[in-house]
C-alpha cells in the first residue's frame, strides 16, 4: 500500500475515459448509452481537474470542473430531448437504423 | 494514511466495475443504475481527496437530476423491450475490435502522460494543505469575483438548453381546449354579463 498521490487519481480518470470511448464504439443497441459513455468522459475530465486543483492547491481548477458540470447536464437535456423527438417520430433509436443524414 | 489508500481502492474499485457495466450492461435501466453508482462514488473520492463542494455537487446534479432524467427517457421510450428485436452481429465484430483499439490506444496514452508527468519545484503534497476556511467558502470567495462573468455564462447556457429542451418536445395538440389570456384580460363587463327579464313559470335559457 503506497500513500495514495496524484497518479492514482489520474489513472483512475484515464480508465474511466478509456471505458467511455470503448463504450461509444461497441454499443450497437441504444444511443441512449451512448449518451451515458459520454458523461463517462466528462466525469473522468472531472476527476482530472479535481485532482490536479486539490494537488497544485490552485482553486481555479474547482471552478472549472463546475462550469464543466453545468455543460454536461445542459448536453444531456437537450440530447435526451432529441431522442424522444426522434423516437416519436421514427419509433425506434436503435444506432445502426440512425443513417438519415447518411443521405 | 493507510485508511486513505483502502477507501480509495474500495472505491475506485467500485467506479471502474460499475463504469463497465454502464456499457455492457443488456438492460438500459440497470446501466442508468450503474451510472448511479459510479457518480456516487466518485463524489465520494471527491469528498475524500478535500474537495467536499464539488462532491456535494455531483450527488445533486448528476445524480438527482440528470440520472433521474435519463432513467425517465428510458422508461418513457420503452427502450428494454426493444433490445430483444434484431441486432446485426457481422457490424458488431468490427465495431468492437476498432473500439477497443481505439480505446486501448488512448488509455496507453494517457498513462504515458501521466507516467511522464514531473512535479514543480515548488510542489506541496496534499498533507501541507492550509484548511483555514473551508473549501465551499474559498471556491465562493474566487467563483463571485474573479469568475463571475463565466458564472453568468453559464447561467445563459443552461437557460438555453432549458429553452431548447422545451421548444423540442413541444407539441401542439389538436382538440385540446386552451386559455386565451388575451380574450380572459381585454374580457369587459358589456360583453359578459347581461340582465335578462325572466317570465314566470319559465326558465332562462342559456346560448352555448
Amino acid at each position: 500500500m503506497t500513500e495514495i498521490g496524484l497518479g492514482h487519481y489520474l489513472t483512475l480518470a484515464s480508465i474511466i475515459f478509456a471505458i467511455g470511448v470503448v463504450g461509444i464504439f461497441l454499443n450497437r443497441k441504444n444511443i441512449i448509452i451512448i449518451l451515458m459513455s459520454i458523461e463517462l468522459i466528462l466525469l473522468a475530465v472531472n476527476i482530472n481537474l479535481v485532482s490536479f486543483s486539490i494537488y497544485l492547491q490552485d482553486l481555479v481548477g474547482q471552478v472549472f470542473t463546475m462550469f464543466v458540470l453545468t455543460v454536461a447536464a445542459a448536453e444531456a437535456a437537450v440530447g435526451l430531448a432529441i431522442i424522444v423527438i426522434y423516437y416519436k417520430n421514427k419509433g425506434s433509436i436503435h444506432v445502426e437504423q440512425i443513417s438519415s443524414l447518411k443521405g | 494514511m493507510l485508511a486513505h489508500s483502502l477507501f480509495f481502492y474500495f472505491f475506485s474499485a467500485i467506479t471502474v466495475f460499475s463504469a463497465i457495466m454502464v456499457t455492457i450492461s443488456r438492460n438500459t435501466v440497470n446501466s442508468v443504475f450503474f451510472l448511479i453508482l459510479v457518480f456516487v462514488s466518485v463524489s465520494i473520492l471527491f469528498i475524500m481527496i478535500g474537495a467536499e463542494f464539488l462532491g456535494m455537487i455531483m450527488l445533486i446534479v448528476y445524480v438527482g437530476a440528470v440520472a433521474v432524467l435519463f432513467l425517465f427517457v428510458v422508461m418513457m421510450l420503452n427502450v428494454t423491450e426493444q433490445i430483444t428485436k434484431r441486432v446485426s452481429r457481422k457490424g458488431l465484430i468490427n465495431n468492437i475490435s476498432i473500439g477497443s483499439i481505439v480505446g486501448v490506444i488512448i488509455f496507453l496514452e494517457l498513462l504515458v502522460v501521466i507516467g511522464g508527468w514531473k512535479y514543480k519545484e515548488s510542489f506541496t503534497p496534499l498533507s501541507s494543505a492550509n484548511f483555514d476556511i473551508s473549501n465551499t467558502r474559498a471556491l465562493g470567495n474566487i467563483l463571485y469575483t474573479d469568475y463571475i462573468h463565466l458564472f453568468q455564462i453559464s447561467g445563459m447556457i443552461l437557460l438555453v438548453a432549458m429553452i431548447g429542451a422545451i421548444t423540442l418536445t413541444f407539441r401542439k395538440r389538436e382538440n385540446v381546449k386552451r386559455q386565451s389570456y388575451f380574450k380572459q384580460i381585454t374580457r369587459e363587463k358589456q360583453s359578459a354579463v347581461s340582465l335578462v327579464d325572466v317570465e314566470r313559470g319559465k326558465g332562462v335559457k342559456l346560448d352555448d
